[in-house]
C-alpha cells in the first residue's frame, strides 16, 4: 500500500478544500497503486506554483521570502549558540543569568527577546548529562542552532531518544559512564531547549572566540560533548 | 490522538542516520516552502498547534515515507485553504479568482528580524491561577483524545515531580482546532526513567516534559 509523492500531494490540495471542521482534516485518501517513482522536478514545479499565486494574491512579500531562506541558510545557526556558551564558560555572572533566564541572557546578543519566545537552558556537567528531543514534532531552538538537521528529526531520534538515551548517545560516539544522571527534555510545549556543554580540558588559555569556534551543534543537542582542542592545531 | 507522530518510546526505527556537513536545505523547494510557511503566518490565520494537527493527521505510511517539508507542504496547502487565504481552486489554477482584489503582504523584509524572535506566540500576559507549585507530585492523565495533544502517550498515567513553573501559555488541545487559547500554566515535570519504563532503566535517569495545567492531577 504505497503511494508516490505525486498522488499525495494531489490528494492533499483536494482534500484541504473539502476539509471544513476542525476535527481531523484528512489530508490524504489512500491510494493502491504500486508506483514506486518519485517526481521531485514535479514538486519544484508545484512549490513554485504556490508560490506565484501567494506573490500575486500579495499574501507574501517575494522579497521577504529570500530574506528568510537567506536568514537561515547564512545568519542564524549554531554559531549563535556557540557564542552564547563560549560567554557563559568566561563569565560566570553571565552563566548564572543564562540558566536562570535564558531569554535575557541570550539577549545580550540580540538573538532573543525578554518578551519573545521562550528558551531553557541546561547545564552538562561531570555528573549530569542532558540531551534534548521533541518526540511530537521537531521543536528545536531556531534562535541559537538555526534550523534542525534531518536526523533531530527523524524517527529513530525521537522514538529512541526518551526510552534509550543511553543507546542513542553511544551512536553518537558518547559511552556515558553509569553513573553519570541522564535528563532528557521532551520539548513538549512552546519552551525551547538548549545544552550547556562542559567547557572542555586544556582551553584555559583559548579566547572567547577560539572557545566558540570549539562548540558543535551537536553538543548544544546533547548528543556529543566538546571535543578539546587537537594537538597541534590551531585554534 | 494517537498517531504515528507520538513516537517516543517507539523501538526498531533503526539507527540515527547524522549527516556530515549537512545542508540547512537540501533543495530550493525545501527552502521555499519553509519560508512561505513562515511568510503566510504572518497573517496569524493559524497557529503552530494547527499547523502540527496537519502532519498528524497524514496517514502513518505517508507520515513516516515522505519528507519533513513535504509534511511541510501538505500542512501549508491545507491551512492556506482551509482558514481561508486561498481556495482550492486556485490552487489547481496557478492563478487568483477572477475580481480578486490584491492583498497587501503583512510582512516585508525590514520586519523579519523583529518577527523572528516571537514567532511562535504563544505565552500570554494574563492572570492564571497556577494548580500545581515546583516540588509537587504530579500524574499525568490518562487522556487519548481524538485531536491534537501535547500529552505523549509515553507519559500518560505516569507519576511525575513539577520541577518549575513556566508561566502561562495558550492549550494546544483547544488551539490546533480554534476553540480557544484556553490558557494555563506550563510546567517542565521530571519523570523518573524507572517510572516510564520500568525497572531496567537507570536508577538515576530522568526524562522531563512540558505540561499544562489541563494534563495533570495531584498525586
Amino acid at each position: 500500500m504505497t503511494t508516490n509523492r505525486r498522488d499525495f500531494l494531489t490528494a492533499a490540495v483536494t482534500a484541504a478544500g473539502a476539509a471544513l471542521t476542525p476535527e481531523l482534516p484528512r489530508a490524504h485518501e489512500h491510494q493502491h497503486d504500486h508506483e514506486h517513482q518519485a517526481v521531485p522536478s514535479d514538486l519544484t514545479l508545484r512549490v513554485k506554483a504556490l508560490e506565484s499565486l501567494l506573490v500575486e494574491k500579495g499574501l507574501v512579500d517575494r522579497a521577504a521570502l529570500d530574506t528568510l531562506v537567506d536568514t537561515y541558510e547564512n545568519k542564524i545557526g549554531p554559531r549563535n549558540g556557540a557564542r552564547v556558551v563560549a560567554h557563559a564558560w568566561v563569565d560566570p555572572a553571565y552563566k548564572a543569568r543564562l540558566l536562570a533566564d535564558a531569554n535575557d541572557a541570550m539577549s545580550d546578543f540580540g538573538y532573543l527577546s525578554k518578551q519573545g519566545d521562550r528558551m531553557v537552558v541546561v547545564e552538562n556537567t561531570s555528573t549530569v548529562h542532558n540531551l534534548i528531543v521533541c518526540t511530537l514534532c521537531s521543536c528545536y531552538p531556531w534562535p541559537v542552532l538555526g534550523l534542525p538537521p534531518v536526523w533531530y528529526k527523524s524517527a529513530p531520534y525521537r522514538s529512541r531518544s526518551v526510552i534509550d538515551p543511553r543507546g542513542v548517545l553511544r551512536e553518537f560516539g558518547l559511552d556515558l559512564p553509569a553513573d553519570v544522571e541522564v535528563r532528557v527534555w521532551d520539548s513538549t510545549a512552546e519552551l525551547r531547549y538548549l545544552v550547556l556543554p562542559e567547557r572542555p580540558a586544556g582551553t584555559e588559555h583559548l579566547n572567547e572566540e577560539q572557545l566558540a569556534a570549539l562548540v558543535t551543534r551537536d553538543s548544544m543537542v546533547g548528543v556529543t560533548k566538546v571535543a578539546p582542542p587537537q594537538a597541534g592545531v590551531s585554534s | 490522538m494517537n498517531g504515528i507522530h507520538d513516537m517516543g518510546g517507539m523501538q526498531d526505527m533503526g539507527p540515527v542516520e547524522h549527516e556530515k556537513n549537512e545542508p540547512v536545505f537540501h533543495a530550493p523547494w525545501e527552502s521555499r516552502v519553509f519560508a512561505m510557511f513562515a511568510a503566510t503566518g504572518a497573517w496569524r490565520k493559524w497557529n503552530l498547534d494547527a499547523f502540527r494537527h496537519t502532519r498528524e493527521v497524514l496517514p502513518p505510511d505517508d507520515y513516516l515515507r515522505v519528507s519533513y517539508y513535504e509534511q511541510w507542504f501538505s500542512g501549508l496547502l491545507d491551512l492556506l485553504v482551509r482558514r481561508g487565504l486561498v481556495t482550492a481552486a486556485e490552487i489547481e489554477s496557478g492563478v487568483p479568482a477572477p475580481g480578486t482584489v490584491k492583498a497587501t503582504p503583512p510582512l516585508t523584509p525590514d520586519k523579519i528580524p523583529a518577527a523572528l524572535p516571537n514567532r511562535i506566540h504563544a505565552q500570554r500576559d494574563v492572570k492564571v491561577s497556577p494548580r500545581f507549585q515546583a516540588g509537587q507530585r504530579v500524574r499525568a492523565r490518562n487522556i487519548n483524545p481524538v485531536g491534537h495533544t501535547r500529552l505523549p502517550r509515553y507519559a500518560r498515567g505516569k507519576f511525575g515531580m513539577v520541577d518549575r513553573d513556566h508561566g502561562v501559555f495558550v492549550f494546544p488541545d483547544t488551539n490546533a482546532h480554534f476553540l480557544g487559547e484556553k490558557p494555563q500554566h506550563v510546567y517542565s515535570v521530571r519523570f523518573a526513567a524507572r517510572e516510564l519504563w520500568g525497572e531496567q532503566a537507570p536508577q538515576k535517569d530522568s526524562v522531563y516534559l512540558d505540561m499544562w495545567d489541563d494534563y495533570l492531577d495531584p498525586a
